[in-house]
């Protein structure tokens, strides 16, 4: 089954490795929609439904825990799992994150079978 | 025999911080990049004609610089989008800065008192090399110089207590 992505980060080379890494994980992308901070994110999820998101911590105007945060107010990401690539590695971060309604966690750098050991697991159903 | 290395402009207690430094630009750039990095057995001049800086504040405050050639940047880029280099354009100060991101963060997350305790700032890039960086006077510096596909970068933690 193919997977519709959403992929928040404010670099738009990390947007696309992590694209890169999806597909080379084995994931069969229908579509990749971009966001670059977590306020165009809910504007992307405003008029789209996705089956996974993946989002950075650190971005300007609305940063990933705050965007997780909203999330379950919006229709289009009821049961959408989110999975965290981010430089902030500490423990406190990975709980934080988690308790905001994150999925998974990975810890930038990262390979693309870290990837898919993080993000296959999330998506058992749609696959 | 010496490398180049071993003359690093450490200062006091952060010079053990040096090979930690190393060890998280190494990880970078073998897992992002695919490559791995040779310590310079002489030293290096670097031309750095890119220079992107990530700013560090809470437990430590500082900000660690990436310096290299605009082919080497562009070579970075080139391997994290999988594109020939003349395809790279607009994204090479992305690159770079994603990369000094990155060291920032893996070198933060291997000391335990920063980790939790220090934010860093989204990275900066500045093309050219007509500029001088001022840092707060008691600032101490941790230099360190590696080899990238034989053309040298340059990392520097310049630490303000």
């Amino acid at each position: 089954m193919s997977i519709c992505a959403l992929i928040v980060d404010d670099s738009s080379v990390m947007r696309k490795i992590v694209e890169r890494s999806l597909r080379q994980a084995g994931l069969d992308l229908s579509k990749v929609f971009e966001a670059g901070n977590g306020a165009e994110a809910l504007g992307v999820l405003a008029g789209n439904q996705v089956d996974l998101i993946l989002c950075d911590i650190n971005m300007p105007v609305m940063d990933g825990l705050e965007f997780i945060k909203q999330l379950p107010g919006v229709a289009n990401a009821k049961d959408v799992p989110v999975v965290m690539i981010t430089t902030e590695g500490s423990e406190s971060h990975v709980l934080q994150a988690l308790s905001c309604g994150a999925r998974g966690y990975i810890r930038k750098p990262f390979t693309p079978d870290q990837v898919k050991e993080h993000v296959v697991p999330v998506l058992k159903g749609k696959l | 025999m010496t490398s180049a290395n071993d003359s690093l402009a450490a200062e006091g207690v952060h010079a053990i911080w040096i090979p930690l430094l190393e060890m998280a630009t190494r990880e970078v750039f073998e897992l992002m990049l695919g490559c791995q990095l040779a310590v310079p057995e002489t030293a290096q001049e670097t031309d750095a004609e890119v220079t992107a800086m990530v700013g560090l504040a809470g437990a430590m405050c500082g900000v660690l610089s990436v310096r290299c050639t605009g082919k080497a940047a562009a070579l970075m880029a080139s391997k994290m989008l999988g594109v020939e280099i003349d395809k790279v354009g607009a994204d090479m100060p992305d690159a770079l800065g994603e990369v000094c991101n990155m060291v920032a963060g893996n070198f933060k997350n291997k000391i335990t008192s920063l980790a939790d305790g220090c934010m860093l700032s989204p990275p900066t890039v500045i093309t050219g090399k007509d500029y001088r960086m001022h840092c707060h006077a008691d600032s101490a510096t941790l230099q360190i110089t590696l080899l990238f596909e034989s053309m040298p970068i340059v990392i520097s933690l310049q630490i303000q207590s």
